[in-house]
């Protein structure tokens, strides 16, 4: 009995230590990060980053994002729900993650579209219609073209815009940016430069009112 | 002594109990350091991974009670473990030259994360814990011999 209550009591004792080891070192790297991230947020947002909320916002998500990725269309409308929760106090920024094959064909659209001023529009009509040019993880951007008719962009300017080697390097950036930050899977967010403790909505719900609390 | 008494030798128990301690330690510092820190385990510590998580079910059997059986069956896991965690330990120290092998998007066997006081790496800290289980266990199965 004595001995099964040594093996017991070990078994607890260890397994406590790993979980409170994991959530100070944890907490210890998220406030390693947003101090980082106050003096330089360069690998975080980039000069060509579309952005969408007030620009003088204190809390800034940087998501990186794919536009095949079913997950990252979930998230985009709980989001924005977030953002108007806290009017004015938000940015959102999109790095773009082609970690779908055929991705970067439509994320060169996105970013020929964000040169006219119609980055959220055209990425709200291409998560609309992904189940139809997105099937078995596979992108077929030569279907997108039917479903962002609507957004009222230059077409013809949008394709020549997508040849440009400067979108060719602003993905190449986000990839280059993603790698350094660790990014493996999208959606990935960021917030004023902490990452989720874990993944999942709640966890950005709470890191966000953390955030928008200690910077209000 | 008579057989029954060395079967319960309470030495040998507190041994194995070392051995139980030490694999659970491991296996639970080996996922802090994957799913904690993020860094993401090369194919040979999976292979240490599979020679080390199962001690920590398995040991607990052989110590409610004490049967020295069970002790023998695993040591063919803690050797296993330690001769891949030496090959680990070389290859990183750069002793042993990794082959040359096409780029692939796994994680390379030479990669190390943690290098405390120079010397000390993730494979070392492996190598010492299966030496020290291997060597505690046999110990313990031959104190217990009937």
């Amino acid at each position: 009995m004595k001995q099964k209550n040594l093996i017991l009591i070990s078994a607890i004792f260890l397994v406590l230590a790993f979980i409170v080891g994991a959530f100070v070192y944890r907490s210890q790297k998220a406030d390693a990060a947003g101090q980082a991230y106050q003096r330089d947020k360069t690998s975080y947002v980039r000069p060509h980053s579309p952005g969408y909320g007030h620009p003088a916002a204190k809390v800034d998500i940087v998501e990186f994002f794919d536009p095949a990725c079913e997950t990252c269309k979930q998230f985009y409308p709980m989001v924005k729900e977030l953002m108007a929760k806290y009017p004015n106090k938000i940015r959102l920024y999109a790095r773009y993650t082609p970690l779908h094959q055929g991705s970067d064909t439509v994320l060169k659209m996105l970013a020929a579209a964000d040169k006219q001023g119609k980055f959220w529009e055209t990425l709200e009509a291409v998560f609309a219609a992904q189940s139809y040019w997105v099937s078995q993880h596979r992108a077929r951007p030569e279907l997108v073209w039917n479903h962002i008719g609507n957004v009222g962009l230059d077409l013809a300017r949008l394709k020549a815009d997508m040849e440009l080697p400067e979108i060719a390097n602003m993905i190449q950036q986000d990839l280059a940016d993603a790698r350094t930050l660790n990014v493996k899977a999208t959606p990935e967010f960021f917030v004023n430069g902490k990452p989720l403790p874990t993944w999942g909505y709640e966890q950005l719900k709470t890191l966000v009112e953390d955030e928008t609390r200690a910077a209000y | 002594m008579n057989s029954s008494d060395r079967a319960q030798d309470p030495f040998s128990w507190t041994l194995v109990f070392l051995c139980w301690l030490l694999a659970t330690i491991s296996t639970l510092g080996s996922l802090f350091f994957s799913e904690v820190m993020g860094y993401a385990p090369c194919i040979l510590c999976w292979y240490q991974r599979i020679c080390m998580y199962p001690l920590v079910l398995i040991l607990p059997v052989a110590l409610l009670p004490f049967d020295r059986n069970i002790v023998r069956s695993v040591i063919p896991l803690t050797v296993a473990g330690t001769l891949v965690a030496g090959f680990h330990t070389l290859l990183v120290g750069g002793y042993i030259p990794e082959d040359m092998k096409p780029c692939t998007q796994g994680v390379p066997c030479t990669e190390f994360h943690i290098n405390w006081f120079g010397f000390v790496t993730i494979p070392l800290l492996s190598a010492l814990a299966f030496l020290l289980i291997t060597a505690l266990l046999i110990l313990a199965y031959r104190r217990s011999s009937p």
